[in-house]
This record gives structure tokens, sequence and C-alpha cells, in this order.
């Protein structure tokens, strides 16, 4: 396929389509809604549906449905709409429920800046709904990776059976640039009942890799799906044991895949003495200031987070042992630094940014220029 | 070679949707092109601004600096956004809809809305003529190529006023 010009929105319907999604509920918001319109138009000509729906809770409530009923799903929203859903995705957690919550990031709390650019919904998309809860949040910095990163969400939703946060920002998510899309990927199905009912089937027992093969809607396996905490039956449970292997099952079905899941690029992290840690549309800028420093002889190496959640523990345990300093790029009042902070053995510094403007290379440059003095 | 480009004028000109086509020329001709824009909550009538990148070379940071070429379509945006124009750069203004010019050294006026209301009625398609005058200045792209771009991002039933509001604006410099 040759390249054409193509926006963030648009290459998250892409993949969308290509993971195999076939239902869309939403409700339009900036600077999500070329997702919504893109899928609007894609989804009928594939037998697809698409729906808008009165409000966000309801477009969550209406994904949630259909993906039961056996279609894979995503929605899509921003700030506000991501609030309103937070109750859902919880139930999402609970019940096991594959869908793919897009998040366009922009300017908060509430109505904030809404065509403006922030980053500031890392820890929402992490700990949004209540509760103990494991979630996998993932963020592309180009339009090419929005694409490819929409289906690898599609995909961890069906083989975990969870809910995905596809953390985007107003940055990619607006962005056209060139791109030449692949025209296959690898598709996830969606899991299904390897016994009969007769056979002693449940729908909530595990398989061996901790989820469950939970029967679809209408599939004749008449099964109950409900947010109370539940036994291998999908009824409720009062129990103290079922309730504790419930929550650690539905951590642990995430944590011990996390050495697959964790995604962290990295470029010029041999020679690195300090190193820049970013994600999104921030790592496009810090990439170049990046490179700026480094032509200026500076040592400075590239994390970015494709992974956001589960956090990449290890491998920023593992990297700062050998660097003098990190500096996190944050288009918020602080946040990703704070997971840094949790885990590096080196000095962190914040960059911050939170006035509804990108980062300019130069103000990621005079940081780095800041923490190589402070580290010396 | 990098080029940068900044369209700007109010919502509703067209000037994100001109801006687009641009980038899109550019990279059926095999370059690497970033377009991005910025615009206030309101449907029309706020600021609006976009944003292209040309390059042979891959693009990270999206945003111009010191653009070679700027074309304001309203007063505002001319005294905002001509500042940090390369000084060997083009200011490309709408002669009607910015009555002073700017301080600065090489500047285009045209009468890029009067051309679209007197020709074809409407200046709905002042964006596309000034579309045509900025292929002709900046040189960036072919003006056959910018022509399959408009054809294919403009509804089908205005495609021949829109090859007539190119044409017009490639030849009024």
């Amino acid at each position: 396929m040759s390249a054409r010009l193509m926006q963030g929105n648009e290459a998250i319907a892409e993949g969308a389509l290509v993971a195999g999604v076939r239902f869309f509920g939403g409700y339009p918001i900036t600077p999500s809604t070329e997702i919504a319109e893109s899928l609007a138009k894609m989804l009928p000509k594939v037998g697809g549906t698409f729906i808008q729906m009165e409000d966000e809770i309801a477009s969550m409530g209406v994904v949630l449905g259909a993906s039961l009923a056996g279609r894979k799903v995503l929605t899509a929203s921003s700030g506000p709409g991501i609030s309103l859903k937070q109750e859902l995705i919880g139930y999402a957690s609970a019940a096991e429920i594959p869908v793919v919550i897009v998040n366009v990031q922009r300017v908060g709390p509430s109505t904030g800046q809404p065509t403006a650019p922030s980053q500031g919904d890392v820890m929402q998309a992490r700990w949004g709904t209540h509760g103990d809860h494991s979630i996998i949040v993932l963020s592309p910095w180009s339009v090419r990776e929005a694409f490819e990163v929409t289906v690898r969400a599609v995909n961890y939703a069906e083989r975990f059976r969870t809910p995905v946060i596809l953390l985007t920002d107003e940055i990619v998510g607006h962005l056209r640039e060139n791109v030449e899309l692949p025209d296959k990927v690898k598709v996830y199905p969606r899991r299904a009942p390897k016994i009969s009912r007769a056979e002693g089937y449940e729908p909530y027992t595990p398989d061996e890799d901790l989820v469950p093969n939970i029967a679809n809607f209408g599939e004749g396996y008449h099964i109950h799906v409900t947010g109370l905490i539940h036994d291998e039956t999908g009824f409720p449970s009062g129990s103290p044991k079922v309730t504790r292997e419930a929550i650690k099952r539905m951590h642990e079905k995430i944590s011990r895949a996390e050495d697959e899941i964790v995604d962290v690029h990295r470029e010029f992290m041999d020679d690195a003495e300090v190193a820049v840690v970013s994600f999104g549309g921030t790592s496009r800028t810090a990439y170049e200031a990046v490179l700026n420093a480094r032509k200026r002889g500076l040592k400075v190496g590239f994390i970015r987070l494709v992974t956001i959640f589960p956090f990449a523990d290890k491998i920023i345990r593992e990297l700062s042992k050998n660097l003098r300093g990190l500096l996190v790029a944050d288009l918020n009042f602080g946040q990703i630094v704070n997971e840094v902070e949790r885990v590096a053995e080196c000095p962190v510094k914040l960059c911050a940014k939170y006035d509804m403007t990108i980062f300019e290379p130069e103000e990621i440059e005079k940081s780095i220029d800041e923490l190589v003095a402070e580290v010396k | 070679m990098r080029k940068q480009l900044r369209l700007s004028g109010s919502g509703g000109q067209g000037v994100i949707t001109a801006a687009i086509i641009l980038a899109e020329a550019a990279v059926t001709e095999g370059k690497n092109a970033v377009q991005s824009q910025s615009y206030g909550p309101e449907a029309r009538g706020g600021a609006s601004k976009s944003e292209v990148i040309i390059d042979d070379e891959k693009i990270y940071h999206p945003h111009v600096k010191n653009p070679d070429f700027v074309l304001a379509m309203t007063q505002k945006a001319a005294d905002k956004y001509y500042a940090d124009l390369n000084p060997e750069g083009t200011l490309i203004l709408d002669d009607d809809l910015v009555p002073t010019s700017p301080a600065f050294k090489n500047i285009i006026r045209v009468p890029i809305t009067k051309l679209a209301v007197e020709k074809l009625g409407k200046s709905l398609f002042a964006n596309i003529v000034a579309l045509g005058v900025l292929v002709k200045v900046t040189k960036l792209v072919d003006f056959e190529t910018i022509k399959k771009s408009v054809a294919k991002r403009v509804p089908p039933h205005t495609v021949e006023q829109n090859m007539t509001a190119l044409q017009l604006g490639f030849d009024a410099v």
C-alpha cells in the first residue's frame, strides 16, 4: 500500500476495523470525534454497527452489552466523557468484559480547554474507577503507531477479557502525517467455551492463563453477569475466599503476562548518562530535544512508554542503575514522574507543562541541561 | 529541505482544510508531511490556525518555528502570526480582510475572498483560491498534484467550482 495522509484518530478507526471491532457506541466530543465519524462510515460497510447514544454512560453500557453478545467493541471520548464512563469501566473489570476505551486527552479538569492538548489523565486511566482492579493502558506517538496500538488494545481486551485504555492525546489524535498501513495484522479471536454445560462448564472458571472462557450471550449457555463479586458460576458470593481469589486472579491474569505487555521504546541508551522519559505526542518533542542535545555532545538517552500500565517498573529500574539522572517530560502537573520516582535508582527531575500548548524542543533541552548540571 | 507553512484565519474560512489538502499533495509526491491545527472551542468565528511541515527527512516535533510561508486571512491572524516568520520568508495576505500590512519585507497581497465571491459567488471557496496562491508562491507541489488532492477532498458536486477557485488563485500571483 502506498503512503497516504492520515489523522491519528482516523488511524485508530482503521486499526479497530482490522482488529475485528464490529460495534462502536459513543457520544462525540472534541478531540475524539473523528474516531466516531470514521467508524460511522466504515462499520456499516462491513456489517458492523455504529450507534450514537444519548450520553457517555449509555455509550459505555451499550458497548459492554454488545461485547457480551459476541462483538468486538470500542468506544472513544475525552476528559468529561471518560469521567462519566468510569463506573462501567469497573463493571467491565469485575465482569471480565472485553472493551477498548479510547481517551483522546485534552486539558482538564472538567470542561477545561476542549480543543487543547494535555496528558493529564494518566492516573485516571489507572485508577479512575473504584476498587482494586487491573487495567492495561497503551499510548501511541505517531499516526502509524495509533493504528498498531489500537490493534494491540483490541487483542489484549479479548485475550485477557479486560478493559483496555488507549490513552492518546490531542497531539497525535489530530495530527496528520504520511503512513503506510499493513494489509494484514494478527488478530486474537473471541475466547469460547471448551466444554459444554453437560461436561461441567461454568462461565467464570479460569483457563490455564487465568482468563475465563465466558460464553457469548445467545449461544445457549444461559450465563449470569454481575458487578458483584461472583464465583465460577457467575452468581454473587459472600465468601471471603471467593472475594480474595477473584481480586487476586483479576490482577494476576495481567501481571503474569507483564513482560510481554510492557513495551518501552529505547534509543541512545548504550552511552547515555541521563535520559528523558515521556509518552504519546510529547515523545515527538522529547525525541527532537534528545537529538539536539546529542548534537551538542551530551550523552542523553530516550525512553518512551508505549505501555503506560502495567508500569515499566523493571525496565526503568534496570535502566536507571546506569544513569546519573532521569528527566520526565510530563504534559501535566506531574503524573508519570511519580511512577518513575517510585522505581528509579537515580535522581529524577520533572519537566512539567500545563498551559494548553505542547512542549517546544528547547524547553525540554533546557531541562536536560539543568539535570546534567545537577547530577554532575 | 524542510519547508514550514502556517495558514491562519478565523474558524469557518477553511484554512485547516487547505492545509490538509496541501499536506496530502506533498505526500502524493513522495515527501514526508505533518499537518497540525489549533482552534478555539467555537464552531465558527474563533481564531484558527493550521501548520504544515514538508521534509525529505522524518518529522518528529509537529509545530513550526520560523515558518517559510504564512497565510493570513484576517487582520488578527496577520498581526499575531507573522512575528516569527523566517526573515527571508513570505507573508501572504487577503487583500480585503487584512487592511493593514504588518511591518515585514516580503508581503504578497491577494484579493483572495473577493475573487471567490466575485467569480464563484461564495466566500466558501476562498480557502481553495488561497491554496492556488500558495502552490504558485511556494512551488512546493506540482499544480497537477494539488488539483488531484483538491478533487479528492471536496464534495463531488463542487469539484468543478473548486478547480476554478484553484486556478483563480494560481493565476492571481
